[in-house]
């Protein structure tokens, strides 16, 4: 190393402050370390928020944008994912994607982690859902999770509150449901029902997927980062970490980052976790390729960046008679589960759930109108502007995407962000599986919107920009051989290193990923906390 | 938004005027006023203005596209019969849907914030927040069918 700034050494060092991050040093704050997180992006401020605008709707294009090509903000780097039927979305900042999520916060179910054992499919998880549970109900506490209890779909959970309103909509297809027999429950939301822990509840802004002005939402920046901060974690913006340095005893000794004024620095730790998404952490982890790590850090199994797993969209929206909630409430209030576990009588196996959607405002009516086909240029424009616009609803299906080796992140060759870092590029394919899943999915959605009264019927499948979900890329195991890191996140090859995002997940499951990515990074801690005196053995 | 802001000829955005004379005419093709209705079409003057001002992201794929728009016109579009200029933009819609998609949302960005279109279709001329929306309150026996089915989920011990 013959750089010159290198900080004061840390005991803890955290890459990322989004959903991960922001638990894992919530839950490590108690052991009183000296804990720093490094994040690329910045503290956001609601009153910057699109839905703070008379431009509300034109603002989800710009800064607020769910594609990190689109905004290209200065807290972005850019993705290749031209190889790729699904789109990269994301969010670089503290909260990370919790700042443009949509609150949807289903666990996953205890089958998901047995899917090699029930359906002869991928690997098992080393971990189940009973282990994760304690976990998942603290995650609920600290968010803040809206739901109503005695959902069948799930074993028993406590609520923290009252589930957000159905509005017209969840009635309408609720009613539905019924009808054809079929499993539909208010979903579990991340979003206040009523005042929690200091934030303010949901006023229907209809604006969740963009940032909440309300704070009724709850990305990390408002829940988690706020209590960590209080124990003394600091939080250092605008600091885009390069690589990992590693020891000559194979250990990881601290990172390289470049500061908010473009300089490198060099900030020692003793401990290391990497919690960037499934795309930034397998991204890191190449960049940091060495003398002693030549194929990547941690990556003598060769399964750093493989196994990308995004959770396929299929989207089914119609058109009503009545009028529905159009760009007002929650966009996220009621799921089905009814196809989520395998059936032998489809040509898949695995399943999907399916997230509701309600209406949207008049730009998005009128662009998604045109793009459908619903909606002409000319003279007829308006009539049937007027018959879409609040008469909307449907649904989109999150389809379980099974962990292949050819969907990948690799280093792009030529591709780099506005330090220099060689930029991902991912690799994706859709699978005979997904693809029935989703055609399954786009027949039953329409079955249910007919049932409904609806007309007008469109869909498509798969939704390009819709890959929030960025799993499987440094895959949890008990085999250094399959995995990167062990059942409890630390890495196989460096000691001192862990990984607590999406990345280390085995399989999908069928659900927004989320409330169990929360759920590792805190079983995770517990499992560091527990083993302190040992952690390195 | 209505404003006081008269249409532009250069916008600061960096249409030139041409441009904006081409998009002007796609845009009163597009979302033509009604009387019906009664509302501006998209090519009105505060509508275009605040179209003008306001691409964003989208500013150098519109220029462009209004450009090719114009080659495809024979130099400008504004300068054919209303007929023609129609039949060349549904060409151009059937061929390149992706490329007029820009188009299309530049334009709807501008017209569906407009305060008489706002009113026109029963919506506040305001932003969401502070004052958010109302939901009516749910009566949660609309589930008491799926209680009475039982369990779901798969046992994976």
């Amino acid at each position: 190393m013959n750089r010159t700034k290198i900080n004061a050494p840390v005991d803890v060092l955290i890459i990322g402050a989004g959903a991960s991050g922001a638990a894992v040093a919530w839950s490590l704050a108690d052991t009183r370390m000296r804990i720093l997180c490094l994040e690329q992006g910045d503290w956001q401020q609601t009153s910057r928020y699109p839905s703070t605008g008379r431009d509300w709707e034109a603002r989800q294009f710009e800064d607020y944008a769910i594609s990190p090509n689109r905004r290209a903000m200065p807290a972005d780097y850019p993705v290749n994912d031209d190889d790729s039927p699904i789109k990269v979305a994301n969010f670089n900042g503290v909260g990370g994607g919790t700042i443009l999520y949509a609150g949807h916060f289903p666990r996953m179910h205890p089958s998901d982690f047995r899917v090699r054992t029930l359906d002869g499919v991928a690997d098992d998880w080393p971990i189940d859902y009973r282990t994760l549970e304690p976990f998942y109900a603290l995650n609920d506490r600290m968010t803040g999770v809206a739901a109503l209890e005695g959902d069948p779909a799930y074993p028993r959970k406590a609520a923290v509150m009252p589930p957000l309103p159905l509005g017209r909509t969840g009635e309408v297809l609720g009613q539905a449901m019924n009808g054809l027999g079929w499993h539909w429950w208010p979903s579990d939301t991340a979003i206040n029902s009523r005042d929690h822990e200091g934030r303010a509840a949901c006023i229907n802004l209809g604006h969740c997927g963009h940032g909440c002005a309300q704070g009724a939402k709850a990305s990390t920046d408002i829940t988690y980062w706020q209590e960590a901060m209080r124990a003394r974690v600091e939080v250092r913006t605008r600091c885009r970490v390069s690589r990992i340095e590693t020891s000559e005893d194979r250990m990881a000794t601290g990172a390289w980052y470049f500061d908010a004024d473009g300089e490198e620095v060099f900030q020692p730790a003793e401990i290391v976790i990497m919690a960037c998404n499934g795309i930034g952490t397998p991204r890191i982890l190449l960049n940091s390729a060495s003398e002693r790590f030549p194929d990547g850090l941690a990556n003598s199994s060769g399964q750093v960046g493989r196994n990308l797993m995004f959770h396929p969209y299929a989207l089914v929206r119609g058109r009503f008679d009545q009028p529905m909630d159009g760009y007002r409430g929650s966009r996220v209030f009621m799921w089905s589960m009814q196809f989520y576990e395998t059936d032998p009588a489809n040509d898949f196996v695995r399943g999907y759930c399916y997230q509701f959607t309600r209406g949207a405002g008049p730009v998005a009516t009128a662009i998604n109108g045109m793009a459908d086909g619903l909606l002409p240029w000319g003279e007829g424009h308006h009539a049937a502007f007027r018959s879409l616009f609040d008469h909307q609803a449907g649904m989109v299906s999150i389809c379980e995407d099974l962990p292949e080796a050819i969907n990948r992140v690799t280093l792009d060759p030529q591709l780099r962000d506005a330090n220099g870092i060689p930029a991902p590029k991912i690799t994706y394919r859709l699978s005979e599986n997904t693809q029935r899943m989703l055609d399954h999915s786009v027949a039953r959605g329409t079955e249910i919107l007919k049932a409904a009264g609806a007309r007008d019927i469109v869909t498509r499948a798969p939704l390009s920009y819709a890959g929030w979900h960025l799993m499987g890329t440094a895959r949890m195991g008990t085999d250094p051989k399959t995995s990167v890191v062990n059942e409890w996140g630390r890495s196989h090859d460096v000691k001192n290193l862990f990984i607590v995002d999406g990345s280390v997940f085995v399989t999908s499951g069928g659900v927004n990923p989320t409330s169990t990515i929360q759920a590792i990074a805190l079983y995770v801690a517990d499992q560091i906390k527990a083993r302190i005196h040992d952690l390195f053995d | 938004m209505t404003s006081s802001i008269e249409a532009t000829t250069t916008g600061p955005c960096g249409l030139s005027a041409g441009e904006i004379e081409c998009l002007r005419c796609v845009a009163g093709h597009m979302i033509p006023a009604s009387a019906v209705h009664g509302v501006p079409g998209a090519d009105d003057d505060v509508i275009l203005a605040d179209m003008i001002r306001s691409p964003g992201r989208d500013g150098a794929a519109l220029a462009a596209l209004l450009r090719r728009i114009d080659a495809a016109a024979g130099g400008r579009l504004a300068a054919l019969d209303a007929a023609v200029q129609v039949s060349l933009l549904s060409a151009m819609r059937a061929e390149e849907p992706a490329a007029l998609a820009v188009l299309e949302a530049v334009v709807c960005r501008a017209y569906y914030r407009d305060d008489r279109v706002l009113a026109s279709i029963g919506m506040e001329a305001r932003p969401p927040f502070p004052l958010g929306y109302k939901l009516p309150t749910t009566d949660w026996s609309l589930l008491d069918p799926v209680r009475q089915r039982g369990p779901l989920w798969r046992p994976a011990d």
